[in-house]
Order: structure tokens, then sequence, then C-alpha cells
């Protein structure tokens, strides 16, 4: 299994509870805003602390509580593509996209940055600062960024969130080749059915946060 | 004008020396104390808080009559620092550099806090996935994002000991050449009669020396590259 989750979240008052299991390929955790999707996404990334249960991706065991695992952020080799994009307003867009990459031993990295830079057409941004971009291309740099940090994983938070109507086509082309050329497994978070449907080799549904007192 | 006299000289690189001094000792504790009350929840939180500004909001004279009690030759601060690393601090211009250090700090403790604070933290959630550990964040995310509030806090620390007086008079007393810095002086200068020239000379000195601090952090601030439009103060 891809992604292996079972894990009870604690937000104010409120206790969350997923569990699936996906398979290879781009899942989708498809449901309305607020019900908690992004909160998973954030504990599979290890910012955020389930209080019970089992995380794991690829076999590789990113939090047991029972065992008392809990690996940091910067060991799970997650590559989260967040909805507020979060590209270091201080950096360059070549630092932003070197970011991770820079943090990875050369034998650990499987994207090289010419294929990264075609991929994603962002090869004549490299020296803008992040407030200068397009909502388009700062999309695809903070995508880029996540990819060349070499990751085991995607996490994408509502990608198409930041990017006008008539770019939203390129992106989702560009999600689709990722999906189908890096063979990666990608958990997809998003509200859309339609964008859900086309994208998602398997479906979430997530529902509305229910309490349990 | 023409050239300073040795006396004057004096008095300059003293301030220099004591100023530098305090804002050099005080920028980790105030870094410290910033980061404190800006990202930790503790008991005590408001407290440390308020005593951290009791300099800002005590007349001068009454902090140098605490810091006498506190680093007093018989007093428990002053006495651990005599023992373990042979520091006294009464009629020294190390007292001079203390209480200045004093009188600085919750300036630069309010300007380091403010923008602490004003780092966005989900840029650091960020740097942790891509891969960077706590230290590598702080060094490459916060500490530069927070960096103008930073050099604000040391051209303010930097003004504020400067111009120090009561407490430093208080603590420190008014000894030429030990604890006379430039403020002393110039009060030195008042007292005996027809000294207006002196008075002049000294103050200009001050007005010059304040100015050059506000070039130079001006010129940091550009050169620290982050500060893009945006100014130091």
């Amino acid at each position: 299994m891809s992604f292996d989750i079972a894990v009870t979240l604690q937000r104010g008052h409120v206790r969350m509870t997923y569990e699936f299991a996906a398979g290879p390929g781009l899942t989708a955790l498809f449901g309305p805003s607020g019900a908690g999707k992004t909160s998973l996404l954030d504990a599979v990334a290890g910012l955020v602390r389930p209080i019970e249960g089992r995380i794991a991706v690829s076999g590789a065991t990113l939090f047991d509580r029972a065992q008392r695992i809990n690996l940091r952020p910067e060991k799970r080799r997650c590559g989260y593509v967040f909805q507020d994009l979060r590209l270091f307003p201080h950096r360059c867009v070549r630092d932003n996209l070197l970011f991770g990459w820079k943090r990875v031993s050369p034998d650990e990295r499987w994207l090289g940055i010419d294929v990264a830079l075609n991929l994603l057409g962002i090869g004549h941004l490299l020296d803008r600062m992040p407030a200068t971009l397009s909502g388009g291309e700062a999309q695809r740099v903070a995508i880029g960024r996540a990819l060349l940090s070499a990751p085991r994983f995607l996490l994408m938070d509502e990608p198409l969130a930041s990017v006008d109507a008539d770019r939203r086509e390129e992106i989702l082309r560009l999600i689709e080749r990722i999906r189908d050329e890096l063979s990666l497994p990608i958990l997809y978070v998003s509200h859309d059915r339609a964008e859900v449907e086309r994208l998602a080799q398997q479906i979430i549904p997530v529902e509305p946060a229910h309490s349990a007192a | 004008m023409s050239g300073l006299s040795p006396a004057e000289w004096e008095v300059l690189l003293l301030s220099l020396k004591v100023s530098a001094v305090a804002i050099a000792a005080a920028l980790p504790l105030a870094f410290g104390l910033a980061w404190m009350l800006a990202r930790w929840r503790f008991p005590g939180k408001v407290v440390l808080d308020a005593v951290v500004h009791l300099p800002l909001v005590l007349p001068p004279v009454v902090t140098g009559w605490l810091l006498l009690l506190t680093f007093g030759t018989n007093a428990p601060m002053g006495r651990f620092f005599a023992e373990t690393i042979g520091l006294t601090f009464l009629f020294r211009w190390t007292g001079a550099a203390l209480a200045a250090a004093v009188m600085a700090l919750p300036l630069m403790v309010r300007a380091m806090r403010l923008s602490l604070e004003a780092v966005d933290r989900r840029l650091e959630s960020a740097a942790r996935t891509l891969g960077a550990g706590p230290w590598r964040t702080f060094l490459t995310i916060t500490l530069p994002l927070a960096l103008p509030g930073i050099l604000a806090a040391l051209v303010l620390g930097l003004a504020r000991s400067v111009g120090e007086f009561g407490a430093t008079i208080t603590f420190a007393s008014n000894i030429p050449g030990e604890t006379q810095t430039l403020p002393l002086a110039i009060y030195s200068a008042l007292q005996l009669p027809g000294s207006e020239l002196q008075v002049a000379r000294l103050a200009a000195l001050s007005v010059l020396l304040s100015v050059g601090a506000l070039v130079l952090s001006e010129w940091l601030a550009r050169r620290s590259g982050h500060g893009k439009g945006r100014h130091v103060l």
C-alpha cells in the first residue's frame, strides 16, 4: 500500500478519525472545506501530531503511537505542496527550488534540475523573487521545489486554489504528467468533484468533522 | 571646528567602548528574551515581560539605585561576578556599560520580539518538510526574515546606550577617564562657568555620533538585501 493511515486528530475540541489504505498513483481526499483534509496532510508531513494511530507510506512507518515512532518532518522525505504555497519571500526562485535539493545526498536525488525546469516550464523565472510571480508561476515553482527535494511521496493541498481559471488546465496536465511519469504516490486534497474524478485513481471521501465527546 | 582635544578624544573613545560592550553583551540576552516572549508559553511570562520593561518606565535614577542594590560590592550579583570571573562594576567603566545595557535592553527586546512575531511560521514548517532541521530552519528562514528588526534593535540600543545618563551617574558615578561618557561630560562642563564652547563641542560630537549610527543602520539594512523597500526605523 502506498498510504496506510489510521489516525485520530484533535483540532480544538473536535476529534477526527481517518482510516484508509491507498494503492499507488494519485489518491484524492475529497470533501467539503472544514472537514480537516489539510490537518490530515499536516499529520502525514509531521507538522501535526496525531493523538492516536499509525501512518505508513510505501511500507515505511512515519508515525506509530503504540510503538512511540514519530519521525521529524525533515526526516519524512515528503514533498508538500501547500495550499498557500509558502515560497520563501526573501529568496529568489532558484534558491527556493534548491532549498530542499541541497539537503538530500546526490545519490538519493531522482530528478535532475534541468528535467524539472523543463517539466514545469520555469527556467526563465530563476532570478525572480516570489512576490513578482503570477499565481500559475508560483504554483509551478512550489511544485518544483517539492519535487526537487527528492521526496518519496507527494502531498498536494488544493493545488488549483491559487491559479487563475484559464491556467487551471495547464496545471492539471502538469499534475497528470507528474502522476504518470514519476511513479510517486500522491495524496491530493480537493473539494472539486470534477477535478478529483479526472485525476484520481482512488477517491477517499472525507466527512465534515464529527466530534467524539 | 578644530580637531578634538586629548580630553575630548578620551570622552569619545570611552563612550564608544562603553556602548559597544553594552550592546554586544545585551544583544544575545535581548534575543533570548525576545524569543522566549515571542515563541514560548510558560507560567510567569507576564512577570518576565514586566521586569524586562521596567528600565523603560522607571526613572533612570531608580534603575541606577536598583543596580547598586544588586550589583554593588556586597550585593548578591556583584559578589557573584567578582568571585567567579573577577568582574566588578562599581566606579568602573564596566559599571557604565552595565547601566547602558540594562537601559537599552527593553528597547532591543521589543524590536526583536515584534520582528520575530511577524515571521510567518508556516514558512518555517515548509522548510522543515524540505529537509531542514530546526537549527537550519532558524538560520535560513527565521533569522533572515527577522533581520530588519534585529538591526532596528541594534540601532535603538546603541542610541539609547550612547545617551545613557541617569542610571550611569547613579550606579557608576561620574569619573573622568573611567565612567565619564559623553552625556556625563556635557553635564560636568555645564557645571563650570565659562565653558559654553566646551559644552557646544561635546554636544555637537554627540549629534554626529547619533547621525552616524543612523546612517550606519540604513547602510546595514540595504546591504542585508532583505530590507528591500523596508526601513530599519
